[in-house]
């Protein structure tokens, strides 16, 4: 308890500080790196809450997937910072404001693990109870997000897939001029650390182990911290890193984004076709019991194959979006 | 279950289940918009169902995964919800009817696949934020209908439209950022995301200060996807840019859905549980009203570009609507209800009218437009008639909305008077900006030739139907409100609790 305290405290205070200097670095390769750690330090905060879901989706899609696409993107613009002259007091007197009105907040809201705050009477009891009994599995985070709150995933889902096809949309397309670079033009302006030997090979050792716990984490989510989200996060930074080690024209050829496009779509499809499957069996929306002559089993059925969904979905926008931003520099010059 | 009882998640679903399988169709000729226009229609037709139920029945409840609420999320459509599903899938089904040439000429061939895929999530996400009784429910579906929408916006035919979709995005995310700080104190207060325990819940810690910050929070994050003055700049950008027949489908709805989480929240959350406070949260907000009726018809009257000045309307009339919330009064619901409803009639032909001209003249800028009523009389005549309608003039339906919205202004001690007097101001300056088109394009001469040259070229078929269609409806709800009024009565009943 003591520990778990000081460690807490300690971890805030890093993110307080690595916060000002993502904000003071006017490198922006500097400040995406900050961010990185940023994110490390809030999944292991979020880890010391008992929260190992969250901490897991975070380090792998805040610090790893989004300092990859930071970098991406900065390949594309410039790195430093453009410096204006004149700070502008608006922005910063909001947030003055914003913060003292949620430190004021603090002085009524539950203390922190508290047994008696409203969010560990109402519904979160119910969910530990009933959990064994309708769904029967270990994980009560994974019962609540695929199966009792379900609709809401779904959503985030479809949230994700839209975030895939607006890149798309927006980067993806190639100028209707001709392609000024040759293919092997292209290949050298992208293949980044090709010539860092040590690199390549030590940096492939790291994908098989990625890929294989990204299958953990997909098909031992009902026991474990993990599910979809996470592992897709992890399928991908695998595919990312075999991008940044032998050049995004390859990591696009191995994977097109046609082919993506399609599965990020299956993959939302799956989910909400289990939802509509549930309705022609006679069911609600999303209801897994009538999936099965057993309910329980029912639910199981009906999480994995959502769960496969997301992990679909995920996986493939998430290679989409590196995929547009790191073949992008290619279509100009 | 029968089918009838599937209909309030079917008009979620069925947009929501197309949309990635759009995404994969060949993005060549009329296909994806094909695909778009039938499920939107479908969705059309649902809509009008569930009306019929909830006319009947009063509203309806849906429970996901038939999980009882608030452990599983619960859709709640009641009179009002109703309303919000016939405009928003009836905006959609006239943009896009109307808009396949527009949208042929704007955007190119390879994304409208992808583009229509993103028309029928924001179409989903819209519809899911009005039907949903959860608030965390709420937040996801703002989420799909945000980023879809940031997405069409960028693709216009114009750079800027990368910008102003920027700027779109930015406002748009700190506006949801700011909603979900709301909904966070709200759960950590009372343990529950169903709005109606929520309300229930709140009695017991109801005054104390994460509740009153997470009031403050609602409201701000949502009159900033609302565009409430003074937080309107992403908007008539938004629609200056963003591809013709996705102005129209945004005018008439979009942010129309923020106002009603607003209302929603404001009556069944806040009012009964922060008492005095509530109520100085809304008086708060009545000068931000009229300053953005005043500011935004001002400025509407200045503005060259046509999409520009109506994005300004805009501005002003959801001032006209906020300001009926602010009242707190059953007279007012009643009359924030029936203007949500006649002011997507009027926008939604307005931009149609918009999108006919574009087509033809290549630009929406008053500089380049005369000669208009010659070249396209019918077209022009929808317009005018529409712009009446927004102006107030009796007979047609922006009449009525002021009539109930000067009957609920003059409820108010003190203030009625007033109001009165700047809301009629405001009206006076539509006038203005309407006539200002209607002097460029019956009587001022084109830079090269006389009047009498132009020859008559009419806006495309569909965009002619869709335009008299929205226009007759214009007249007809101006005539005989029934159907809004009857259910902005059952809404404002339930709201106000039988009357208050």
């Amino acid at each position: 308890m003591m520990l778990e305290t000081i460690l807490g405290l300690f971890t805030l205070t890093m993110v307080a500080i690595v916060a000002i200097a993502t904000i003071m670095s006017s490198n922006l390769f500097v400040a995406s790196m900050w961010f990185g750690i940023f994110s490390l330090l809030m999944a292991s905060n979020f880890f010391i809450l008992d929260a190992a879901d969250v901490a897991l989706t975070e380090a792998a899609v805040g610090a790893g997937v989004s300092t990859v696409l930071f970098m991406g993107a900065l390949a594309l613009t410039a790195e430093k910072e453009t410096i204006r002259m004149r700070t502008n007091w608006l922005p910063v007197a909001a947030l003055v404001a914003l913060s003292l009105v949620l430190f004021v907040a603090t002085f009524e809201q539950p203390v922190l693990g508290d047994i008696n705050a409203p969010v560990h009477q109402h519904v979160a009891p119910w969910y530990i109870e009933k959990t064994p009994e309708y769904i029967n599995i270990p994980n009560i985070v994974t019962a609540i997000l695929a199966s009792f709150r379900g609709y809401d995933t779904l959503g985030e889902v479809l949230v994700i897939f839209t975030a895939g096809i607006g890149v798309l949309s927006v980067l993806s397309f190639k100028p209707k001029s001709k392609q000024s670079l040759s293919g092997e033009q292209l290949g050298q302006k992208v293949r980044g650390v090709q010539h860092h030997v040590i690199l390549r090979v030590v940096g492939k050792l790291i994908i098989p182990i990625l890929l294989l716990f990204g299958l953990l984490v997909q098909f031992h989510g009902k026991y474990s911290p993990g599910g979809g989200f996470s592992a897709g996060a992890l399928f991908a930074a695998a595919v990312m890193l075999y991008g940044i080690l032998e050049g995004a024209d390859r990591s696009e050829a191995a994977m097109p984004q046609r082919i993506m496009l399609r599965l990020a779509a299956l993959g939302a499809t799956l989910y909400t076709g289990v939802g509509i499957a549930c309705m022609l069996l006679g069911g609600h929306f999303l209801d897994y019991n009538v999936l099965w002559s057993n309910p329980v089993t029912g639910q199981y059925v009906g999480i994995l194959l959502v769960e496969f969904g997301v992990g679909l979905t995920v996986t493939t926008v998430l290679v989409m979006i590196f995929n547009a931003i790191a073949n992008r520099p290619t279509y100009q010059a | 279950m029968t089918l009838l009882e599937q209909l309030p998640i079917l008009v979620v679903v069925v947009p929501l289940f197309v949309a990635p399988l759009l995404a994969m169709v060949a993005s060549r000729g009329r296909a994806p918009w094909l695909i778009a226009t039938v499920t939107s229609a479908v969705t059309f037709l649902i809509a009008i169902g569930l009306t019929a139920q909830v006319l009947q029945t009063g509203t309806i409840y849906y429970e996901l995964g038939n999980w009882p609420v608030p452990f599983g999320i619960g859709l709640a459509i009641g009179p009002f919800s109703a309303l919000m599903v016939l405009i928003i899938s009836g905006a959609s089904l006239a943009a896009l009817v109307a808009g396949a040439q527009s949208m042929d000429s704007e955007v190119g061939e390879q994304h409208q696949s992808l583009l229509y895929s993103c028309w029928l999530l924001a179409l989903a996400g819209l519809i899911g934020i009005t039907v949903t009784g959860d608030a965390f429910n709420v937040f996801v579906f703002m989420e799909i209908s945000s980023l879809a929408s940031y997405v069409m916006v960028a693709n216009g035919p114009n750079r800027r439209a990368l910008t102003a979709s920027f700027t779109y995005l930015v406002t748009g995310t700190t506006g949801a950022t700011f909603y979900l700080i709301g909904v966070g104190y709200l759960y950590m207060m009372t343990g529950t995301l169903n709005l109606a325990d929520m309300a229930d819940r709140l009695a017991d810690v109801s005054d104390t200060l994460p509740v009153l910050i997470a009031g403050g929070f609602l409201i701000l994050g949502l009159a900033l996807k609302a565009a409430l003055f003074p937080m309107h700049a992403w908007m008539p950008n938004a629609y200056q840019f963003a591809p013709t027949p996705v102005a129209v489908f945004f005018a008439a709805c979009s942010t129309k859905v923020a106002l009603f989480v607003m209302l929603r929240f404001d009556f069944v959350v806040l009012l009964p549980n922060l008492g005095d406070q509530a109520y100085f949260l809304s008086s708060l907000l009545i000068p931000l009203c009229v300053a953005a009726f005043l500011v935004g018809s001002a400025v509407a009257i200045f503005e060259r570009d046509l999409k520009r000045m109506l994005g300004y309307s805009s501005v002003a009339q959801i001032g006209y609507i906020v300001l009926a919330i602010s009242l707190v009064s059953s007279a007012g619901i009643t009359a924030a209800v029936v203007h949500f409803f006649n002011h997507a009639l009027m926008k939604a032909a307005l931009f149609t009218a918009v999108a006919g001209i574009v087509l033809r003249f290549g630009s929406a800028n008053l500089d380049q437009l005369a000669g208009l009523g010659r070249r396209m009389p019918l077209t022009m005549l929808g317009f005018v008639i529409a712009g009446l309608s927004l102006i107030g003039v009796p007979l047609t339906a922006g009449f009525i909305s002021k009539w109930y919205l000067i009957q609920a202004v003059l409820e108010e001690p003190g203030l009625g008077i007033l109001l009165t007097i700047l809301i009629l101001t405001s009206s006076l300056m539509a006038v203005v900006y309407i006539w200002k088109v209607v002097e460029v394009a019956y009587f001022k001469a084109p830079a090269t030739g006389s009047l009498d040259d132009i020859k008559r070229e009419e806006a495309p078929m569909p965009i002619l139907v869709t335009l008299w269609v929205l226009v007759a409806a214009n007249i007809w709800f101006g005539i005989d409100p029934e159907l809004p009024l009857s259910l902005a009565n059952m809404e404002a009943f339930d709201l106000m609790g039988g009357g208050r």
